[in-house]
């Protein structure tokens, strides 16, 4: 088993409490940054420890940190992007509920690195018992002098809020995040100008995933040199990787990046394999918006070499023949799942979430989701399977946020790698009914 | 001043312009049409993606292609930039995308519409649209609402550009936002209906570049094609009383905002002006106003060689 950087303790009861989480150590990375460090060298080690942001995109942090705008007299701002909707992604949620104080430590070592006095948690508005959590330890924190004015008496003061969200996908957009946060509609907006030079209320404002900023933690504690060894190449560190679908243990793990995905998928330390002894048909390794991997194309890349759990492994081959690290959201599919459904299934979510700026995806992801509908309930043509490549085509890359990317991605994959399928769809409606419905004999009407 | 080059046409623009705006100054076909920016109002743009273009070269500095296509009215030009709209088949390709989404879930109801005529959508899918639709589902439609006596809101047309939205908010600064919903069931609602309370409210139907917006006092009462533009104006103690008069013989049918070559208003006119006053003593009438843009009351528009249109 991997070292264990985040989840270390996650398992002690009572860890959510600031005494058993002091006991164990924790808040020692706030002393050792507010005491011993200065804000550009903690900086200066999160670049080494080659960390990337944890959310999907997988910039390298310190990269992003050292872009931040320091202009005079205008305030900063860190914001954590605990807005994690993406089907298939529950591990900020499980760190969050777990380990809290872990969030907030890394939050006051973060602000202190970037300067900013003022941060916000922002959390999606179904986490809502999350939010109580929080706000619990976040007054522990207070109350312990870790929070507020100058703490530890180095003169540093920083306050923090947590900030619950109406419940919108799009609002994990960091501009719409933002938009969100001083209150308005969470319409993502245009780039440049970036957040690091305007943001929130126009000041220079840094967006991270609630992972970063908890992996800054353990950065800080044993050192970015450390932190580097683990890993490979320029995926460094652990990662949070939530497991579901059809395997046999679903669930947060960490593992370190790297890990072959064939150990990953099979071994009863992590997934356990897949449920009933059924065959593996496919994978999403990084949450619905990365494209889906065909079962041949899982645990071996194009050229044959292994797969492994990394952000440049994933991403062998390109999209031809690969997919992306993403959030970390691995759904695995068995032989029976029906992959025509699965992606009218994402489409939906998409199609729901949708800010409706930009006309690409406000039109597009409404249209492919009603051909995708069609086609799963047997009304389907073979014209449609190339509309929707098309369609796809179209939205990716035409729109102000990666949110019309994302909705193209799985539809574009899935006819990419199951193109058979969908066919079979059209050929085939009865047959393919009965399986994906079971009782169903009659194609049931369009609605 | 930087220098950039639009499909080989060579312009020098002050820094901070825009891609759109550069190649305004330079004019013609090379001008990426738009139906959400609108330069009086701040914040419109971005949103359409009909002005998308393919950046070639970067700068002088940094030579390299933009990777992906860029929205024309939010991408600051450069010095050496180098841009590609009608030499570029991506974009035409993409431009042709956008206009098959725009018109998706709009119904397509120009015969009825009092839009017609001076449409800016019917133009955009003149040039760029498919004669047939792919689309074979049931349209988004939505009831008419009244925004007080004046203005007649028709959602199903709306393409949500948020011109009318910006406009309002920019002349009432109470008012934040008016689009309720999300995605493609977003719609410019009530907060509208109860917030436009102002004497310019009328100039909404002026940006609208659809037919989501109308006149309550001309809706049905004549097609625009039918009536001669005059330049009008008036001694107005609340705006600037310079206008359009759009006449059928002596009578006065409507009057709006002057437009320019892009279709926009510059100076925006009260709502006396436009719904009150339609007597031809209250007018002086200077002249007939050249409509430059294209569509059907453009004039001369459809004499040009017809047999490409399929």
């Amino acid at each position: 088993m991997g070292r264990k950087l985040l989840l270390e303790n996650a398992h002690i009861e009572g860890i959510h409490t600031y005494e058993v989480y002091r006991k164990h150590g924790g808040y020692r990375s706030v002393e050792k940054a507010l005491k011993t460090m200065s804000p550009d060298a903690i900086v200066e080690e999160v670049k080494k420890s080659g960390l990337r942001g944890r959310g999907g995109a997988g910039f390298p942090t310190g990269m992003k940190w050292s872009f931040l705008a320091k202009p005079e007299g205008v305030p900063r701002y860190l914001l954590c992007n605990a807005d994690e909707s993406e089907p298939g992604t529950f591990k900020d949620r499980f760190l969050m509920e777990k380990i809290p104080h872990l969030l907030i430590e890394g939050m006051i070592v973060s602000s202190f690195a970037l300067g900013a006095n003022t941060s916000y948690i922002y959390i999606r508005g179904e986490y809502s018992w999350v939010v109580f959590i929080l706000e619990k330890a976040i007054a522990e924190a207070y109350a312990k002098g870790w929070l507020g004015k100058n703490i530890l008496g180095t003169g540093y003061d920083l306050d923090l809020y947590v900030n619950p969200g109406a419940g919108a996908y799009i609002c994990g957009e960091e501009t719409a995040l933002i938009e969100s946060l001083e209150g308005k509609r969470g319409n993502p907006r245009v780039k440049p100008p970036f957040p690091a030079v305007k943001g929130l209320w126009q000041a220079p404002t840094v967006v991270n995933n609630v992972e970063t900023i908890a992996a800054v933690v353990p950065i800080i504690n044993e050192g970015g040199e450390e932190y580097a060894k683990i890993g490979i190449g320029r995926s460094t560190g652990t990662k949070l990787i939530s497991a579901g679908g059809n395997i046999n243990k679903p669930g947060v793990y960490e593992i370190d990046l790297g890990l072959p995905m064939e150990e990953f998928l099979y071994s009863d330390e992590w997934c356990g394999g897949i449920k009933n002894g059924k065959r593996l048909k496919a994978c999403v390794p990084g949450g619905s918006s990365v494209p889906i991997l065909p079962h041949f194309l899982v645990c071996k890349t194009a050229t044959g070499e292994d797969r492994l759990m990394s952000y440049e492994s994933l991403s062998d081959g390109g999209f031809a023949t690969g997919s992306m690290l993403g959030s970390g959201g691995f759904i695995v599919y068995d032989e029976d799942q029906c992959i025509v459904r699965n992606t009218w299934n994402f489409t939906r979510f998409y199609h729901h979430e949708s800010c409706g700026q930009c006309s690409p995806c406000r039109e597009g992801t409404g249209w492919m989701e009603k051909v995708l509908w069609r086609l799963e309930n047997g009304q389907g043509k073979l014209s449609d399977i190339d509309l929707l490549v098309d369609v796809a085509k179209k939205i990716e890359g035409n729109t102000i946020c990666p949110l019309g990317d994302a909705a193209a991605w799985p539809v574009a994959a899935a006819i990419r790698h199951f193109r058979e399928e969908f066919e079979w769809h059209v050929n085939e409606p009865k047959a393919c009914m009965e399986r994906n419905y079971g009782l169903v004999k009659e194609p049931v009407a369009v609605v | 001043m930087p220098k950039v080059k639009i499909d080989g046409f060579e312009v020098e623009v002050p820094e901070g312009t825009t891609i759109l705006n550069a190649a305004r100054q330079i004019g013609g076909d090379i001008v990426p049409p738009a139906m959400c920016y609108y330069s009086t109002l701040k914040g419109s743009g971005g949103k359409c993606r009909t002005c998308l273009v393919k950046v070639t070269k970067g700068s002088e500095k940094d030579p390299r292609p933009m990777p992906k296509l860029v929205a024309s009215c939010q991408t600051q030009i450069m010095d050496g930039m180098e841009v590609a709209n009608i030499t570029s088949d991506e974009v035409q390709n993409a431009r042709k995308g956008v206009v098959e989404f725009l018109l998706l879930n709009h119904p397509l109801d120009c015969p009825i519409c009092d839009q017609a005529g001076e449409c800016h959508l019917q133009d955009l899918s003149f040039e760029h649209g498919m004669a047939n639709t792919r689309y074979e589902f049931e349209r988004r439609t939505f009831e008419k609402i009244d925004i007080g006596a004046y203005i007649k809101l028709h959602m199903t047309r709306c393409i949500l550009c948020y011109r009318c939205v910006y406009t309002a908010q920019q002349l009432t600064p109470e008012r934040v936002h008016g689009v309720v919903g999300r995605g493609d069931h977003a719609e410019i609602s009530t907060f509208i209906e109860k917030a436009i309370d102002n004497e310019f409210s009328g100039n909404v139907i002026d940006v609208c570049p659809v037919g989501a917006l109308t006149d309550r006092t001309f809706r049905f009462k004549s097609r625009v094609w039918f009536l001669n533009p005059m330049d009008a104006h008036r001694d107005c103690p609340t705006c600037s009383g310079k206008a359009v008069v759009w006449m059928y013989g002596h009578e006065i049918f409507r009057v709006t905002a002057r437009k320019d070559q892009f279709g926009e208003v510059k100076d925006f006119i009260c709502n006396t002006c436009r719904f009150e006053t339609k007597k031809t003593s209250d007018w002086t009438v200077e002249g007939p106003r050249a409509i430059d843009r294209q569509s059907v009351i453009a004039q001369n528009h459809y004499t040009a060689d017809v047999s490409t249109v399929r």
